[in-house]
C-alpha cells in the first residue's frame, strides 16, 4: 500500500510508450530510456494528451500504468490481454498498475463501460509501437532490414522459418539508450486479434478472492488507525439542507475511549476499536429540527411534474405537437439503489505532513480535487483500493470524505465503514424519471412522426473540482451545500436509433436543488429508463399497426450492426412471427416473450434481447433470456459473458423488484427485506450470442445489456396476458392492480 | 471478558465484550478478513461461517454465544490448498467483484456435506440467506454443481 513511483518504475533502463487512454490518436514515440522512473514524472506524463504509459523493463516485464481502476469486471485482465497481444509477449509477463494519484496519470473516471472503449484500442496501438521499436533496434543490432524480422513471444526473430536470428526483448532493452530510436514511427492500425486477445483468459484477481486472501477496501488496515462512524440526520437521504437542523448533541452516554466530531450538520464518532465506534454511534443522542422536504412515496411522479425544468431539444425534425390520432404512452422509473453487498468504506490519514486517502472511488483525481476544496489543502494523495462491486457513483467517495473530516479532527488515521442503513439511505441513487412518448402511424403501418419528452435530474453528481465539497455528502452536511451540476445522462438513448423521418425529442432537466433525494450515476445512466420507454413504445406501435414486433422494428431499423444483433437474437430464440399477440390472463401462469434492442449511447455496443416470462397471481417470473451482443472485437469471451450475465440478472431485478421507498421524512427502504435483491429461487436460463468484429474499434460492454432488458420484459408480459406495464418496478401488487383495472 | 475461540483449528483468547458479534473478533482481532460485513442484520450471508457443522451469520452471533469451533474461508482447506468448492468457483470464474463469494462458498460447503448431488431447488434453498449484488448467480450455481461432481468423483475414486 505504500508503493512509491520509484518502487514500481525503478531507475532501470526500459522501453516506454506514452499514449492517450482517454484521447484517441495520441501516442508518443516509443523511447528507450536509461531511467524509467525519471521518465514517468507527472509533468511528462501529461504532455500532449498522454495519460497512460506502457513500459517494458530490462527483464522483459510489461507494465501498464493507468488511472483506470478495476471494478470487479475483469477489465484489468482484458487490458493486459491487449498489451500482451500487441507486443507479442506472454500474458503472464504483463501487469497493470491501478489508480493512485501519486503513481498513475489522471484519467478521470472508470465510468460505465468506457474503459475498454476509450482505452483498449489506444493501448493496442501503443503496444504495436513498442513492438516496432524493438524490431527496429534488433535490425540495427543484426545489420539486417527491419522487414526481415518479426516477433515471437517476447523475442525478435527472423521471418524465415530457418532463421537463427533471435533476440529477446529483455536483451534489446538492457542495452540502454543508444539513440532516440523510433521517434518517427508511424502509428499502427490496431491488430488486436493476436496472442491472448480473443481468448478466455482466467481473471487474475479471482484465485485470491476465492482463497480469502484478497484485500478489499473494506478489509484494508492502516497502522494506527481508529474506527469512525457518521451519524446523519433522521431525514434519510433528503437532499435539501433545510430538511434537518442540528439542535443539540448529548454525548454523556459514550464509551470512554470514543470521541465526537462535529462540523456543521456532519457528526461522527471515532474510537480505537470498531465495535466501540459502533456502540458510540448508537449511544450518541442528537436532537434535530426537521422539515418535510420529500414528497410521500406515491406522490413522487406528480411531484416531478410540478418542478421547474430546463428544456433541451435533442432532435427537432418533426412536429412538436401531434394530432388526435396519435398513439401516446407515459412511462415511469423509480429511484433505485446501487446495492453493493459491501457498504462503502474508506480510510483517511490527515496529518501535518500530508493527507493520504484510500478509497474504492471510480476516479482518484476528481475525488482528490473535491477533497482539496473540502480540506483546504492540496498535499493530498488518493489511492484506489478495489471495493465491493461498483455499478456507478456509490458511497465510496462520500466515505472517503467522512474519513477525512474525522481523521483531521482526531489527528490519526481513521477508517469509516458505512452501515447497511447508511448505504441504502445515503449513497447516491439511480434517477427517477418520467418518459412520455407519442407517434403517428401511416396507412402502411409505418411511423410517420415520433415524439419523446422526459423529465430527469442530472445523472452525474460525482466529485469534481468545480463542485468541490458540494459533491461530497460530508461537504453537503458540513456546509449546507447542494451541488450545481452539469446536465448529464438523462439524454442517453433518448434517440431511439430507428430511421424516423420526423422526430421531436426533448429532455427536461430538473435541478438538484429541487430534487427530494440525491441521485447520480447508476449503471447505464438514463439509457435504461429511456430505452425502457422507447422499446416498450415500439412494441405498442407494432401492435397498433398490426405488425409483428420483430418485423416492425426491422422495417424501421437500417443500421447494419443493429439489424444483425436483432436478427441474431430472434434466430437464437426461435422467434415466430405473430407469437407476441397479446394472450389472456391465467391465474396459474400465462407465458409470453418480448424483445428489445438498442445501440448503447447511439454509437457503441449493439444489444438485442428476447425474454420469456410466466405471469400469474404469483407475479412475474423471467424464465429465459437470450442476448445478442456486438461490442466490436471480443477481447475475453468468458469475461464478456460474465458481464452480460450480471447485467441480465441485475436488470431483471431492477425491472421487477427495485424501488427506493420513502415518506416525507426520507428513505424508508434501509435494508434488503424492504429492497430485495435477486435471489436464487427463480434464475432464468441465459443464452448469449457474441458477435465478434475483429476489424472494428473496441466498444464498451460493461452495461449496455442492462438497458435492453426492462422493455423486453414489459413486452413479454403484454404478450403473455395482454397487460401493458409502464411503471417500474413490476411488483406483484402493481401487476394485480393492472389486472383489476384492465378487467374493470 | 476473555473468550476462548477455536478458529480454523487454532485456539485464540479474545479480549472483548461478550455482546460483540463474532464477525468483529474474526476480522479485527484475528485479522481473518475473508468473512465480510454486508448488513449486520442476518440478511446477506457475506459474514457466514461454520460454527461446528452449522452455518451461522457471524454478524449477529455474539461472541459469548459461540458454542463450537469456527471455520472460515481461510480454513476450508489446509495451508495453500483449495477445497473442491473453492476450486470449482475458480474453474467457473464464479465471481464478479467477489465480495459475496466467501459466504456463498460456506453455504455451498454446508450443502454438499449433506447433499452430494443437489438440484437447482436444493441449491436455491441453501442460498436463501446469501445475496449477490453483481448478478453472478448463474455462475455460482454452476460452480456448486461442478464442486458436487468433483466431490462425488473424489469419493468414488477412494
Ligand atoms: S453481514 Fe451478516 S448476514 Fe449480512
Ligand atoms: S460477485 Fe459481487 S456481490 Fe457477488
Amino acid at each position: 500500500m505504500s508503493l512509491t513511483r520509484r518502487d514500481v518504475l525503478k531507475s532501470v533502463p526500459g522501453l516506454v510508450v506514452g499514449f492517450g487512454l482517454s484521447m484517441p490518436g495520441v501516442a508518443t514515440a516509443a523511447r528507450f530510456v536509461a531511467d524509467m522512473a525519471e521518465t514517468t514524472r507527472t509533468d511528462q506524463l501529461r504532455a500532449g494528451g498522454v495519460d497512460a504509459w506502457l513500459a517494458i523493463d530490462a527483464a522483459g516485464r510489461v507494465t501498464i500504468y493507468s488511472g483506470k481502476v478495476e471494478l470487479g469486471t475483469g477489465v484489468a485482465t482484458a487490458l493486459r490481454q491487449l498489451a500482451a497481444g500487441g507486443l507479442d509477449v506472454a500474458f503472464a509477463d504483463t501487469r497493470l498498475l491501478q489508480a493512485d494519484t501519486a503513481l498513475t496519470p489522471d484519467l478521470g473516471y472508470t465510468a460505465g463501460s468506457k474503459t475498454l472503449q476509450s482505452g483498449g484500442t489506444q493501448l493496442a496501438h501503443a503496444a504495436r509501437l513498442a513492438r516496432a521499436a524493438l524490431i527496429e533496434r534488433a535490425a540495427a543490432r543484426l545489420g539486417v532490414a527491419a522487414d526481415t524480422l518479426t516477433s515471437a513471444n517476447g523475442h525478435v526473430v527472423g521471418h524465415a522459418a530457418s532463421s537463427a536470428q533471435r533476440l529477446s526483448y529483455a536483451a534489446l532493452i538492457a542495452d540502454g539508450i543508444d539513440r532516440p530510436l523510433a521517434a518517427e514511427l508511424p502509428a499502427f492500425a490496431p491488430a488486436v486479434h493476436r496472442g491472448p486477445v480473443g481468448q478466455s483468459i482466467a481473471r487474475e484477481d479471482i484465485p485470491a478472492k476465492i482463497a480469502g486472501r484478497f484485500t478489499y477496501m473494506q478489509d484494508l488496515v492502516v497502522p494506527g488507525m481508529w474506527h469512525g462512524r457518521v451519524i446523519r440526520p433522521p431525514t434519510t437521504g433528503a437532499f435539501s439542507p433545510d430538511a434537518a437542523r442540528l439542535i443539540a448533541i448529548d454525548a454523556s452516554d459514550l464509551p470512554e475511549a470514543a470521541q465526537v466530531v462535529r462540523v456543521g450538520r456532519f457528526v461522527g464518532v471515532v474510537a480505537p476499536d470498531e465495535w466501540q465506534a459502533m456502540q458510540a454511534a448508537e449511544r450518541l443522542r442528537l436532537a434535530w429540527d426537521t422539515t418535510m422536504t420529500v414528497p410521500a412515496g406515491d406522490a413522487l411522479f406528480p411531484h416531478l411534474e410540478t418542478l421547474p425544468a430546463t428544456r433541451d431539444v435533442i432532435r427537432d425534425t418533426g412536429p412538436a405537437a401531434l394530432g388526435s390520432d396519435a398513439h401516446t404512452a407515459t412511462y415511469h422509473w423509480p429511484f433505485q439503489s446501487h446495492d453493493s453487498i459491501g457498504p462503502s468504506a474508506a480510510i483517511a490519514d490527515v496529518s501535518p505532513d500530508g493527507v493520504h486517502i484510500w478509497s474504492g472511488t471510480q476516479g482518484v483525481y476528481p475525488l482528490r480535487a473535491a477533497l482539496v476544496e473540502l480540506l483546504g489543502r492540496d498535499d493530498i494523495r488518493v489511492s484506489y483500493v478495489e471495493a465491493s462491486g461498483c455499478y456507478g457513483h456509490n458511497g465510496a467517495d462520500d466515505a472517503a470524505a467522512d474519513a477525512a473530516l474525522l481523521s483531521r479532527a482526531v489527528g490519526r488515521p481513521v477508517r469509516v465503514q458505512w452501515s447497511r442503513a447508511d448505504e441504502h439511505g445515503w449513497a447516491p441513487l439511480g434517477c427517477a424519471m418520467r418518459m412520455r412518448l407519442g407517434a403517428t402511424l401511416g396507412n402502411d403501418g409505418a411511423i410517420t412522426a415520433w415524439q419523446f419528452d422526459n423529465r430527469t435530474p442530472t445523472h452525474l453528481n460525482r466529485p469534481a473540482k468545480q463542485l468541490g465539497a458540494a459533491s461530497l455528502l460530508a461537504g453537503q452536511l458540513a456546509r449546507d451545500l447542494v451541488p450545481d451540476t452539469r446536465h448529464v445522462g438523462g439524454d442517453r438513448n433518448t434517440i431511439s436509433g430507428y430511421d424516423l423521418k420526423a422526430e421531436h425529442i426533448v429532455v427536461n432537466w430538473l435541478a438538484n436543488r429541487d430534487m427530494p433525494l440525491r441521485a447520480s450515476a447508476l449503471r447505464t445512466l438514463g439509457a435504461i429508463q429511456n430505452t425502457f420507454a422507447n422499446e416498450s413504445f415500439m412494441d405498442e406501435l407494432a401492435h397498433a399497426a398490426g405488425r409483428d414486433p420483430l418485423a416492425f422494428r426491422l422495417a424501421h431499423l437500417h443500421e447494419p450492426r443493429a439489424r444483425r444483433v436483432l436478427e441474431t437474437v430472434a434466430h437464437a430464440a426461435g422467434w415466430q412471427a405473430g407469437e407476441s399477440a397479446p394472450g389472456t390472463w391465467q391465474d396459474d401462469g400465462a407465458r409470453g416473450r418480448g424483445m428489445a434492442q438498442l445501440t448503447y449511447e447511439n454509437n457503441a455496443a449493439r444489444v438485442a434481447a428476447v425474454v420469456a416470462v410466466v405471469v400469474g397471481t404469483h407475479g412475474i417470473r423471467v424464465t429465459h433470456a437470450w442476448v445478442a451482443h456486438d461490442c466490436g472485437p471480443v477481447v475475453n469471451p468468458d469475461g464478456l459473458r460474465n458481464q452480460i450475465e450480471g447485467n441480465v440478472i441485475q436488470a431483471i431485478n431492477r425491472t421487477l423488484n427495485e424501488a427506493i421507498t420513502f415518506d416525507p421524512y426520507g428513505i424508508t427502504s434501509l435494508e434488503w427485506s424492504a429492497y430485495p435483491l435477486a435471489d436464487f429461487a427463480a434464475l432464468p436460463e441465459i443464452d448469449i450470442t457474441l458477435i465478434d468484429r475483429p476489424d472494428q474499434p473496441i466498444l464498451g460492454a460493461g452495461e449496455a445489456t442492462s438497458a435492453a432488458i426492462p422493455a423486453a420484459i414489459a413486452n413479454a408480459v403484454h404478450a403473455a396476458c395482454g397487460l401493458r406495464l409502464r411503471t417500474v418496478p413490476f411488483k406483484r401488487g402493481a401487476l394485480m392492480t393492472a389486472r383489476r383495472e384492465h378487467s374493470a | 471478558m476473555t473468550y476462548r475461540l477455536i478458529v480454523n483449528d487454532t485456539a485464540h483468547d479474545i479480549d472483548a465484550p461478550g455482546d460483540m458479534p463474532l464477525l468483529y473478533a474474526l476480522r479485527n482481532h484475528l485479522d481473518l478478513k475473508a468473512t465480510r460485513y454486508g448488513c449486520g442484520l442476518a440478511e446477506c450471508g457475506a459474514c457466514a461461517v461454520f460454527v461446528g457443522r452449522d452455518v451461522r451469520q457471524s454478524c449477529v452471533l455474539p461472541l459469548a454465544a459461540v458454542d463450537g469451533p469456527v471455520t472460515t474461508v481461510e480454513g476450508l482447506a489446509p495451508g495453500d490448498a483449495l477445497s473442491p468448492v473453492q476450486q470449482a468457483f475458480i474453474d467457473e470464474q464464479a465471481a464478479q467483484c467477489g465480495y459475496c463469494i466467501s459466504g456463498m462458498m460456506i453455504a455451498a460447503t454446508a450443502l454438499l456435506a449433506d447433499t452430494p448431488d443437489p438440484d437447482d431447488a436444493a441449491i436455491a434453498a441453501a442460498l436463501t440467506s446469501n445475496l449477490c449484488g453483481c448478478g453472478t448467480h448463474v455462475r455460482i450455481v454452476r460452480a456448486i454443481k461442478r464442486a458436487a461432481r468433483m466431490q462425488r468423483q473424489a469419493r468414488n475414486a477412494t
